[in-house]
């Protein structure tokens, strides 16, 4: 059994300028420029990116499931942040 | 001035990189691990697509509807004209970088002098290799220093392999007489003078890797005559097999 | 609770909320599911060696260019499910020594030779064909990285099967030696591509589970009834025939009936007795052995240097 085992990163891709990185699942490397390469050729064949970001998994912070409802469901009832909860006359411009 | 055999120069140029991408597939799925397999097919892929541009350039120079794969498939091995490295078995996982290494740099050196060819043809096929010929040399030269500098074992198969391969690096700086008379027309690149470039990239990666210049410094040569080792004849007998199998057939 | 768990967990199935790597799970949907990804990954990296087999001597630049990307893209996706795998919380050496033991298996169709040229267009044609089939529903499964890793794979897919087909399609319009090189390939993949559809879900020990929780959706004899009915029209347009004697187009169903699988052959080759399962593992666990050195000089030059090499 082998006890060479190299490391397991996250990889994340910016599919064109401008847009938001998004996770694209992970690859396994001994070093960063090996994880990029890695990347490079596992997520990008198709032309799928303009940057990559990787990222070792032990590094990642998860908020947990069993948070969710403390974590996201107070923001539920905090309409006030949505725009449309505002009554603006139409008469306004610009806003 | 006698004019150069265009036909000639782009076709040893097509070969060069035919031979390289042919011994580089040769690793599916068997390298160190598939995130590997991927790369050196990727590389694979590259020079193959290399060498049908150059070899669809020098089929249209031949004429009589000569095509790429014609001139891939049904020559005999006397008749190409790549380099002797190019040849030279995968071996082991340090035996292929460290071959791959050594053309890699020459042929980013190449390659950004073949960008200014009168040729226009050779100067467009050269501004896309290079971008991938960029990212090969990130690739071979960065495994030649974890391998170097990695454990006892991985040191002493580069070191090996170097020992074993060095005597095929000379070659590639030579320029025989239609080399010259390219260059002289401004169609080709002065190999020999990429040489004390080429030196400094090898020293450089030498340095960071831990490894050495062979002691034996013996040089050997033939490749642009079709002299070459006996590992081409295998290569090109697996390589054309069903071409030569069925002269009739359309693939 | 375990059981309210169990019924927040059955709930989100059924409302076709994905469940993700760090969501409560029952134990044997995470097993199951384990067992299910990590046979696929290994399905695709064995594949790699029949199709690899003939890299070298592909007989065209362009057939070689396309047979090695192709190539590529199963250890491509052999990669995706890895990591799909690895977030239910097993490494990639655990996996990788279950293929090596036989404790893991993966697709039966692999173990048979690749014995000419024609076989690479069977392959592409029949063996992708099929996998395309089974595939297309695997993107709605119920688990995320699972289904995410499958609409990719499935968007990489299809350039696989018109591969396959055009390289037959030109042996079959090609000279009589092609035609007959064709024809035999097609004799001999024929039935193996059917039996990848696995046994009757009347047979099968995994069926229920799987439809329950989503990871499966349709059943095997639903989606080897579509592959037929598909590929038998394919054959004709290139004038090949379907080593079946009992396969007849049912006007009032209109399917295609076809002959009885030889369930004896599935079952020898699934359990290690086909013709190249010996030699498929061995060819694994020598690539393996022989890297052994470098990843482990990789993994020592990285330790030296605090963060490995420069990037």
């Amino acid at each position: 059994m082998s006890k060479a085992t190299l490391q397991v990163w996250e990889v994340f891709i910016q599919p064109k300028t401008g847009a938001h990185f998004q996770h694209m699942g992970s690859v396994h490397a001994a070093d960063k420029e090996m994880a990029l390469q890695n990347a490079r050729e596992l997520y990008t064949r198709r032309q799928e990116g303009t940057c990559i970001w990787v990222v070792r998994s032990e590094n990642i912070v998860s908020s947990k499931p069993e948070d969710n409802d403390s974590f996201f469901d107070p923001a539920d009832d905090k309409i006030y942040r949505y725009p449309t909860f505002f009554k603006v006359s139409k008469k306004v411009k610009d806003l | 001035m006698a004019s150069g055999n265009l036909f000639q120069y782009v076709l040893s140029i097509g070969d060069d990189a035919l031979i390289t991408a042919q011994r580089l597939s040769e690793w599916a799925y068997r390298a160190p691990f598939l995130e590997e397999d991927i790369a050196l097919s990727n590389i694979s892929l590259d020079m193959f697509g290399r060498a049908n541009l150059f070899l669809e350039y020098a089929a249209s120079l031949k004429g009589n509807d000569t095509t790429a794969d014609d001139l891939a498939f049904k020559r005999n091995e006397r008749e190409f004209t790549n380099k002797l490295l190019c040849e030279q078995p995968n071996g082991n996982f340090a035996d292929t970088m460290i071959r791959q290494f050594f053309l890699d740099t020459f042929n980013k050196l190449f390659l950004i002098k073949l960008i200014d060819s009168n040729d226009d043809q050779l100067s467009a096929i050269s501004q896309k290799a290079i971008k991938e010929t960029n990212y090969h040399i990130r690739h071979s030269s960065k495994w030649v220093i974890r391998l170097g500098n990695g454990t006892a074992e991985s040191h002493a198969k580069v070191q090996l392999a170097i020992d074993n391969l060095w005597m095929f690096t000379e070659e590639l700086f030579e320029m025989n007489e239609n080399d010259i008379q390219m260059k002289q027309q401004k169609v080709g690149v002065d190999c020999t003078a990429l040489k004390p470039q080429w030196d400094i990239i090898i020293n450089d990666i030498f340095l960071e890797a831990r490894v050495k210049m062979p002691q034996d410094l013996y040089m050997t040569t033939g490749g642009r005559h079709g002299l070459h080792t006996e590992h081409l004849g295998h290569l090109l007998s697996d390589m054309q097999y069903l071409q030569r199998a069925y002269p009739d057939a359309k693939w | 609770m375990s059981s309210n768990n169990e019924t927040s967990f059955q709930k989100k199935i059924d409302a076709e909320i994905k469940i993700e790597p760090k969501d409560w799970m029952p134990d044997k949907y995470r097993r199951h599911l384990i067992r299910q990804i990590s046979q696929h990954a290994h399905s695709e990296v064995i594949g790699m060696q029949p199709e690899g087999n003939w890299i070298t001597r592909a007989p065209s630049l362009r057939a070689k260019m396309v047979l090695i990307a192709k190539v590529q893209d199963e250890a491509g996706h052999g990669l995706y499910l890895y990591s799909a795998t690895e977030t239910l919380g097993i490494t990639r050496s655990e996996l990788i020594e279950q293929l090596q033991t036989g404790k893991a298996k993966y697709s039966s169709i692999f173990n048979y030779p690749t014995l000419s040229w024609a076989d690479i267009g069977v392959i592409g044609w029949l063996v992708d064909g099929a996998a395309i089939v089974n595939q297309q529903s695997l993107r709605k499964t119920s688990y995320g990285p699972y289904s995410r890793a499958m609409i990719r794979i499935c968007k990489e897919e299809s350039f696989h099967q018109r591969q396959g087909y055009e390289i037959i399609s030109k042996m079959a319009n090609g000279t009589s030696e092609q035609q007959e090189m064709a024809q035999d390939a097609l004799n001999r993949w024929w039935w193996p591509s059917l039996m990848m559809f696995g046994p009757h879900d009347s047979d099968s020990a995994h069926t229920s589970n799987a439809m329950k929780w989503k990871i499966k959706r349709e059943s095997n004899d639903y989606l080897r009834q579509l592959f037929v009915d598909r590929t038998v029209k394919q054959a004709d347009l290139i004038g090949l025939s379907i080593p079946d004697s009992d396969l007849n187009w049912n006007a009032k169903t209109k399917h295609y009936e076809f002959g009885e699988i030889n369930w004896d052959e599935f079952w020898e080759v699934i359990n290690g007795n086909g013709f190249c399962n010996k030699e498929r593992i061995k060819n694994h666990i020598n690539a393996h052995i022989e890297g052994e050195w470098v990843r482990e000089a990789a993994i020592a030059c990285a330790n030296k240097n605090k963060d490995g090499i420069k990037a």
